[in-house]
């Protein structure tokens, strides 16, 4: 069988990294191929590559024998490449039809024939099975609908090979595993299939064959029949990996953190948090499941003092807490580890050190009175780069020198380090590649073990099921379910993440 | 909501006129006259703004552009005696203008404020420091009758008999609109001021597209100095543009950044500021004349004011485009 992609010798540096180091792989028609690999392995700028969104340094990369001109999205398009982008490439503001049409319209003088596009929107969503109203405008659709829109608008050009970046990241578990049904529709259909991930679940489930990158280097070509989930994730870190957090029986002591009746706007002043309720007791996880945007951040803010309470209150080992100040909470015994580490996490341009500080400077030993102490904030940082493994020449360089993962250990490393009485950690791996990830759950075990009471806000379920003792569902701002995580059901949860009340 | 709220504006519009009317029927009809001849220049230079700023490209380098081009226009017009060869060369500054700021919006990726505040001094230095007296221009641009329109009785007398830019200028306001909303080209204008990577990842060049239009607005922008230098009056000064171009942008905001409803928005200015004058002329009011120059601005403020938070502005103005990185 010919095959249809075929990716010879491709290199490509950023700087000093290389992103792709002579990477060669090749797609056949119908055949569905998972890109596997850590964060920064170089998965996305290979795709972007076959793409065209970027000029790779070396290398030819062909569709049906033919060379495709390098860096040139049109030429890409041209010759039956589609791709559905992480970050959804759709105007919010506009409709189904004009996103699908968007850059190929029917037209005759330059003026667009909407009828003629409304027909095709229509006839393409009902070849693949993929429903979607051709009038609906973006920004009004749930996400797993706006990636049908991306998905049809890839298909709609007479695609060969589909390309898909990380496509599941934003999905429920059913809405998953709607895609993968189309996936395997499509492939049927005779669509070679690129799809990256870094799921190893979706990988066994869907893929013919497994392509593992590190470091920019291809470290080899698999099979979920030859390799188990296991052996995938060792490929991918370069050593062995434990999957399942191993954590012993959670000793739950009196409630820490207690939320009641909570109410909270949005950005949009509209009720994002509406009457949610929850406790958490020290030495205990508590994992908030949900989709996001279903009033998770807003929750996180308001307990952590950065967004206004419009009704209810929220307790710390039984004290009230005042409203809107971050410095309150953290006075009351919050830690927070934020979900965007470097707009609340991290000042970029200060020093690993300083970071390390940012919420103590002022206290003893960091400060006497006005005064900075360098030499505690300067050991201070020795020790805690040691100790949580923060990967970095020297604690005195900015943290923008730091690599995803590492500058979240450094957030982790200063909120955890202070033993405080309850840690809100909001999406506490989100963008950290698989060791950092084993790492920083393996500090928030420890943290409870301490007598944390931890509060576990995250998309990804598989990381709420795992760290979990008690695990809360969260659906329109309010918690619709709380199970014992030995007696969770994942199918179930799915279910009530996505609002059926079942 | 808005188709709600136009047609009883209409028709609210055209009771007010038909009350004056039946006051003093000649008065009525020549404010109404002025009034179009007032909002011209505020629209057509609004639609540089609106060109611009859904194609993502912030343009307040408008007055400057204008007042530029109303210069070369009006000298480069006396000099050979040829008003139409004014216009043209007033058209062709004013998308130079469009070019050097697409030049250092898009490629140099300068912020736009910047950019657009240059364009401004460029034009107030060159024009006050190559300005000559004694050159006048052969004649203004002529009124034109059109046919059947000027011997209907009451709107042929304000519709009819304004000057060639005037009537190219509402064919430019309401091609303008066509292009945006029913052509492939607007389609793509708009997803690049919107969401300027959707465009791109289907093939789309960003760049290319931003070039073009921002350039051809700066054209307009020149169309419109040369109508106040060659059309409206006949003369150039320093600093003749007092603002017009600035109002523009109030007018863009206020009329959403859709071409129909940015005229609405120039026509209820230029009615402003016809009555107000009549109001002076007949006596009614005695407020002295700096009052009333102030009244465009006042106007502006106004209406930014109620506008703000209410309107939506195309998502990616003002962010130069760049790919994205791996």
């Amino acid at each position: 069988m010919t095959n249809l992609l075929e990716i010879e010798k491709v290199s490509k540096s950023f700087g000093q990294v290389k992103a792709n180091d002579e990477i060669s792989l090749e797609v056949a028609p119908g055949e569905i191929v998972a890109l596997l690999g850590e964060n920064g392995a170089g998965k996305s700028t290979l795709v972007k590559s076959v793409f065209g969104l970027v000029k790779p340094d070396s290398g030819v990369i062909r569709i049906n024998g033919k060379v495709i001109e390098p860096g040139d999205t049109a030429s890409a398009i041209a010759n039956g490449i589609g791709m559905v982008h992480q970050h959804f490439q759709l105007v919010p503001v506009m409709s189904v039809t004009e996103n699908l049409i968007l850059g190929d319209e029917p037209r005759k003088l330059g003026v667009i024939q909407m009828k003629e596009a409304r027909n095709a929107a229509k006839a393409i969503s009902e070849r693949y099975g993929l429903d979607v109203d051709p009038d609906a405008i973006i920004e009004d659709l749930p996400v797993g609908m706006a990636q049908r829109v991306e998905i049809l608008k890839a298909l709609r050009r007479d695609v060969k090979l589909l390309i898909l970046d990380e496509p599941t990241a934003v999905l429920t578990p059913q809405e998953t595993d709607e895609l993968l049904d189309v996936l395997r529709n499509l492939a049927k259909r005779g669509v070679g299939i690129l799809f990256i991930t870094h799921k190893l679940r979706e990988v066994m489930a869907v893929a013919d064959r497994v392509v593992v990158l590190r470091n920019g280097k291809l470290v080899g070509t698999t099979s979920p029949k030859q390799s188990g989930e296991a052996q995938l994730a060792q490929m991918m870190v370069g050593r062995e990996v434990v999957l399942r957090v191993e954590k012993s029986q959670a000793k739950p002591a009196a409630p820490a953190l207690k939320v009641t009746d909570l109410q909270v706007l949005d950005d949009r002043k509209l009720e994002a948090v509406r009457g949610l309720s929850l406790e958490v007791r020290s030495g205990e996880i508590l994992g908030v499941a949900g989709v996001e945007g279903n009033g998770q951040r807003e929750l996180v803010e308001a307990i952590c003092g950065m967004r206004n309470r419009v009704g209810g209150t929220v307790f710390i080992e039984g004290v009230e807490l005042p409203n809107l100040s971050p410095r309150a909470a953290h006075d009351a015994g919050i830690s927070h580890i934020p979900e965007d580490r470097e707009k609340h996490g991290l000042v970029s341009s200060y020093s690993i050190a300083d970071n390390l500080i940012l919420n103590t400077f002022d206290k003893a030993p960091f400060a006497k009175g006005w005064i900075r102490n360098h030499d505690a904030i300067a050991k201070n940082g020795i020790t805690l780069v040691a100790s949580y493994d923060i990967r970095t020449p020297s604690p005195n360089l900015p943290a923008s020198s730091l690599s995803g993962g590492n500058k979240q250990k450094t957030v982790v490393a200063r909120e955890l380090s202070q033993n405080k009485k309850v840690v809100v950690a909001a999406q506490p791996t989100r963008g950290v590649d698989v060791g950092s990830i084993e790492f920083i759950h393996n500090q928030l075990i420890a943290a409870r073990d301490k007598g944390s009471a931890i509060l576990l806000v995250s998309a990804e379920l598989d990381e709420v099921l795992s760290l979990s003792d008690r695990i809360a569902v969260i659906y329109g701002g309010k918690i619709v379910a709380t199970f014992d995580s030995k007696s969770a059901d994942r199918a179930e949860i799915g279910r009530l993440m996505a609002g059926s009340n079942a | 909501m808005r188709l709600k709220t136009r047609y009883p504006l209409i028709v609210g519009l055209v009771l007010v006129f038909a009350y004056f009317y039946a006051q003093n029927g000649i008065v009525a009809t020549s404010v109404s006259f002025s009034a179009i001849q007032l909002a011209l220049p505020l629209a057509l230079a609004a639609m540089v703004g609106v060109m611009c700023e859904r194609t993502g490209i912030v343009n307040i380098g408008i007055e400057g552009t204008m007042l530029i081009s109303a210069f070369t226009a009006f000298f480069l017009g006396a000099i050979f005696k040829d008003t139409v060869l004014g216009v043209l060369v007033g058209i062709f500054t004013g998308s130079m203008m469009g070019l050097l700021l697409a030049l250092m919006a898009i490629s140099w990726k300068m912020d736009q404020i910047i950019a657009g505040v240059i364009l401004n001094i460029l034009a107030a230095g060159l024009t006050s420091f190559l300005y000559r007296q004694n050159y006048s221009i052969a004649g203004t641009l002529s009124p034109i009758e059109i046919p059947i329109l000027s011997d209907i009785p009451i709107a042929g007398a304000i519709l009819s008999f304004h000057g060639p830019i005037t009537y190219f200028g509402i064919f430019i306001v309401v091609a303008l609109w066509f292009a945006l909303y029913k052509t492939s080209w607007g389609l793509r204008s708009r997803a690049v001021g919107e969401y300027p990577s959707s465009a791109d990842t289907a093939g789309v060049s960003v760049i290319k597209l931003r070039y073009i239009n921002v350039t051809i607005a700066g054209g307009i922008g020149g169309l419109a100095g040369a109508y106040l230098s060659l059309e409206a009056v006949g003369i150039f000064e320093r600093g003749f543009t007092a603002g017009k171009g600035f109002t523009a942008l109030a007018i863009m905001i206020f009329g959403r950044w859709n071409p129909l409803g940015a005229f609405a928005a120039a026509l209820f200015f230029g009615l402003a500021q016809a009555v107000t004058s009549q109001l002076m002329i007949d006596e009614v009011v005695e407020i002295p004349q700096q009052f009333i120059n102030i009244l465009p601005y006042v106007l502006t403020i106004v209406i930014l004011a109620i506008s703000a938070g209410k309107v939506r502005p195309p998502a990616a103005e003002g962010i130069p485009y760049e790919k994205e990185k791996a």
